[in-house]
């Protein structure tokens, strides 16, 4: 009897009520969020079409065989193909093959280089250095990377250029082996941390099956490490690639901006991002040369757009392939 | 024993080649530092620069560069963390949220270059000439500003911000997640008072990194403006009223000098490149400094925030 | 004391001959410790040539890392300390300056998860051939076949050797990671759980090529499986929290344990 007056007495517990309006309120946020998540997109998509817009405009002015060469009169009033980036002429010249080869005499040699130190340097993070080395020199390699390119550009232009010609014996001073050397600097850490997570991403099984077999380190490195994240190594090359085509204050302040046909890295050359650059200040708003610009920026853009996608594939090949 | 010799020689070439590396790496900033530690002094640090550069100090490059890099995060900031927000908590792994995440990845690989014609072409000469036809009279906004250069920036770095917010709110455990939902929590509510705290270290480091990155990149804001030898500040000076005092406030419209621009024209096209030499050097160093503070302090940050995560 | 119940009927067949057969590895007050904690405690144990040695217990009583430490696989990308001997035919293989490589030639060891590299099936057999200098050309493909025969596999793959071993199901991972394992010839086979991943035909299967490779191999099998160690062995040894509780014929260890500890273990008591 005592029992049940006691229980009548409990108040029911309190049931905390929500109020309608924050389901408003949620739904409110959630637009926000999602219009921020836009705006990531738009960014992209802006860029995109700002400069394809203005880069197809070009072609009003300029016909596209131009961008590859034009004709002009030499000295004896013959006329002569030729392959020249000249906007401020009395005959304006539009090629974009010198500064294409430029960009290309400059990022393939800096690649081809950083692949090997970069590959070289993630390996060795990944496989063979020890807990406590690798906790000082992944984040040595992170510092590298947060150099600005500026301060890499200085450092060619002040020392290193003076340090090549000394020991090559080089006409031009600052010239495509020069850029390349000091682009290297830029991609070495993009593609030694890409190896680095593309090799610890091999799961450990397959390290211990090797090993269990009697293979040594470098074996199980070789033979089976390295095989099994292949893709992503070469994704770390083409994405090093792409950065090595886009790099711009390097090879503005190291290459010597002269716009050649040339396959010779020892003499001055200018890149397609460096044109950009120097001209862009100086060209009134609208002008052919201004609009001629957006359009190199336009073929820039593609080739790093294609490099940086068969980057992508590689890695979601990889990705497949471990995920058996 | 021919397997024995070609792992040591294997390994200990993989060895070279990493310390050739960090050896190289240590050369370059050392002979920046040996040709800048000169220059650099207290004056060199507060006063502005005189006689053309040769002489006197690059506070406004200083004060130009803490200026946009601030305007860049206020900008990016929230703009990156919402997103990366509504990528990770709310789009799950919708088509949207893959689409989110192609164009951050995107973005991160467009050329510097690339994000300062797109800063001319369409913050400078887009929405700021919109703007002066619809405010009407005469050339305000559509001009080179710090504004427009900051804006070009905060492009550049929202992957930055995005990517580690991402990767910080992804690292929240997901029983956290289902613990509060089971409490009856709305999702806004889980956000932010379980998850958003725990991954306040993830977006502090991004924040720094992307800082460190804005104060670096110097081919965005060429043209959306920087300026060379400006002998004033960008400040504004707002009157009170009532007081007859007036608050120096940052002018956002204003040009601006900036350490990676300063470095790159001195370097490139001053007058007498022998005498500003020692100048470039310290204005170098000091760039390096600063980038290198940053890029530390965030490095220690994630060491320490993971730890923490391992010891739970 | 109530009878330990008998669980599993070991086969008839196999020839109790106890200690006849000499030790092939052996354990002598044994401890092995990982940074922060000991896994094994003075174990002291013999591994009898040629024969069937099954080592049970219940989770983290250091089974594995009993095998592991006999080919050394527990000490990679860790820092261990390991007290008294283990030989390997007499010689103590923790001495310093012992090939590592050779060791691991001679203790071939089969995974809990089969784990065949992303390799083609005939590269996942020949890989440590290759690597052992020992053959090219016919050679390889001579020791492949055999490796697979061996493994009961070949009548499955011989027609698709060069397509990738992951397309393979998990019984016939398994197979193909113990024809890896037997490509190099070794002397001993350590299995750590093969069966825990596989249904039970492919398990089957394994049992009946352990039954055969005790005829030229020395086999360690660990097992939280107790039947299956009944199946398979002719030795037990039960582990329990890193200390050795008893060791003996598989038959007296099911029907008549000598400790109380094994006993209760047996009958389900825990564990």
């Amino acid at each position: 009897m005592a029992t049940e007056t006691v229980l009548e007495e409990i108040e029911p517990a309190r049931r905390p009520r929500c109020p309608r309006r924050s389901f408003l309120g949620e739904r409110l946020i959630e637009s926000f969020l999602r219009l921020n998540g836009f705006v990531a997109i738009a960014a992209i998509l802006l860029i995109f079409l700002f400069l394809f817009k203005e880069g197809v405009q070009a072609f009003r002015t300029i016909p596209p065989g131009r961008f590859v060469e034009s004709t002009e009169l030499d000295f004896d009033n013959m006329p002569q193909t030729v392959r020249m980036w000249q906007p401020v002429s009395t005959n304006p010249k539009y090629s974009l093959v010198p500064l294409i080869l430029g960009s290309f005499l400059v990022a393939l040699p800096a690649t081809l280089i950083a692949t090997l130190l970069g590959v070289g340097t993630g390996i060795y993070l990944a496989e063979v250095a020890g807990k406590r080395t690798r906790e000082l020199v992944k984040p040595a390699i992170e510092l590298l990377a947060g150099v600005p390119s500026v301060v890499i550009g200085f450092f060619c232009l002040a020392t290193l250029a003076t340090l090549v010609q000394n020991a090559f014996h080089t006409t031009f001073r600052l010239n495509a082996f020069v850029g390349a050397l000091g682009v290297c600097f830029v991609i070495v850490p993009v593609i030694a941390t890409m190896t680095d997570d593309a090799l610890r991403a091999v799961p450990g099984h397959l390290r211990e099956g090797a090993l269990a077999l009697g293979a040594n380190r470098w074996e199980t490195v070789i033979r089976v490490v390295v095989p099994a994240g292949a893709s992503g190594l070469i994704a770390s090359g083409l994405l090093g690639m792409g950065r090595a085509l886009g790099e711009t204050m390097i090879v503005l302040m190291a290459t010597g901006n002269a716009a050649q046909v040339t396959l010779n890295p020892f003499i001055s050359v200018r890149t397609m991002t460096a044109t950009i650059a120097a001209e862009l200040g100086a060209v009134p708003q609208g002008g052919e040369q201004y609009r001629a610009l957006f359009l190199v920026g336009s073929v820039l853009f593609t080739f790093t757009f294609g490099v940086n996608l068969l980057a992508e594939m590689a890695v979601s090949r990889m990705r497949r392939r471990l995920a058996l | 024993m021919k397997r024995r010799s070609a792992e040591i020689i294997a390994l200990s070439a993989l060895r070279g080649i990493a310390l050739g590396v960090l050896l190289a790496t240590l050369l370059m900033l050392g002979s920046i530092a040996r040709g800048g530690a000169s220059s650099i002094s207290w004056e060199f640090l507060t006063a502005a620069p005189i006689e053309g550069m040769t002489r006197g100090g690059i506070f406004p490059a200083i004060f130009g560069t803490l200026c946009i890099t601030l305007l860049m995060i206020v900008l990016a900031l929230p703009l990156g963390v919402c997103a990366a927000i509504y990528m990770v908590e709310y789009a799950g792994n919708s088509g949207l949220s893959r689409v989110i995440r192609a164009s951050v990845n995107n973005l991160a690989g467009v050329p510097s270059i690339v994000f300062g014609l797109f800063g001319v072409g369409f913050f400078v000469l887009f929405v700021g000439r919109s703007l002066d036809r619809v405010r009407g009279g005469g050339l305000l906004f559509g001009q080179p500003a710090m504004l427009w250069a900051a804006a070009t920036l905060a492009v550049l770095v929202l992957p930055v911000i995005i990517v580690n917010t991402a990767e910080a709110l992804n690292a929240v455990p997901r029983s956290h997640r289902e613990a509060a939902f089971a409490l009856g929590a709305t999702r806004w509510q889980t956000v932010r008072r379980v998850v958003l705290p725990q991954a306040r270290s993830g977006i502090l480091t991004g924040s720094i990194l992307s800082i460190s990155r804005g104060a670096g990149e110097t081919a965005p804001i060429l043209f959306t403006g920087c300026a060379y030898f400006l002998p004033r500040l960008p400040l504004v000076h707002l009157s009170i009223p009532f007081t007859g005092l007036s608050i120096p406030m940052v002018n956002p419209l204003d040009q601006f000098m900036e350490l990676s621009y300063h470095i790159f024209i001195m370097a490139t096209q001053s007058t007498d490149a022998a005498l500003t030499r020692p100048i470039q050097y310290g204005t170098t160093l000091v760039l390096v400094g600063l980038t290198f503070l940053l890029n530390i302090s965030a490095i220690l940050l994630r060491v320490r925030y993971r730890r923490a995560l391992e010891a739970r | 004391m109530s009878r330990a119940v008998v669980l599993a009927t070991p086969r008839e067949s196999r020839p109790v001959v106890p200690g006849t057969n000499p030790a092939k590895v052996s354990f002598q007050a044994m401890s092995f410790s990982y940074p922060g904690r000991q896994a094994l405690s003075g174990v002291t144990l013999e591994i009898p040539e040629k024969r069937v040695t099954a080592i049970i217990g219940p989770s983290g009583c250091g089974k594995s890392t009993l095998i592991k430490s006999i080919n050394r696989i527990a000490e990679v990308g860790t820092d261990v300390r390991v007290e008294g001997r283990v030989e390997l035919e007499g010689l103590d293989i923790y001495a310093p300056g012992t090939d590592l490589v050779d060791l691991r030639r001679r203790v071939g060891m089969l995974f809990q998860k089969p784990n065949p590299f992303p390799k083609t099936i005939f590269e996942n057999v020949a890989f440590g051939p290759r690597i052992h200098g020992a053959s090219r050309g016919a050679d390889l493909e001579t020791i492949v076949e055999k490796s697979l025969r061996q493994a009961a596999l070949w009548e499955e793959v011989q027609d698709r050797l060069h397509s990738p071993a992951l397309e393979l199901s998990g019984g016939q991972q398994q197979r193909l990671c113990l024809a890896r394992v037997l490509a190099v010839d070794p002397e001993v086979i350590l299995m750590d759980e093969p069966c825990s991943a596989l249904d039970p035909i492919s398990t089957a299967r394994i049992e009946e090529l352990i039954e055969e490779l005790r005829q030229k191999y020395t086999v360690v099998i660990v097992t939280h499986n107790m039947q299956q160690a009944a199946r398979v062995s002719d030795r037990t040894a039960f582990l329990l929290n890193g200390d050795l509780i008893e060791v003996g014929e598989t038959e007296k260890i099911f029907t008549n344990p000598s400790n109380r500890k094994t006993e209760d273990y047996i009958t389900g008591r825990f564990g």
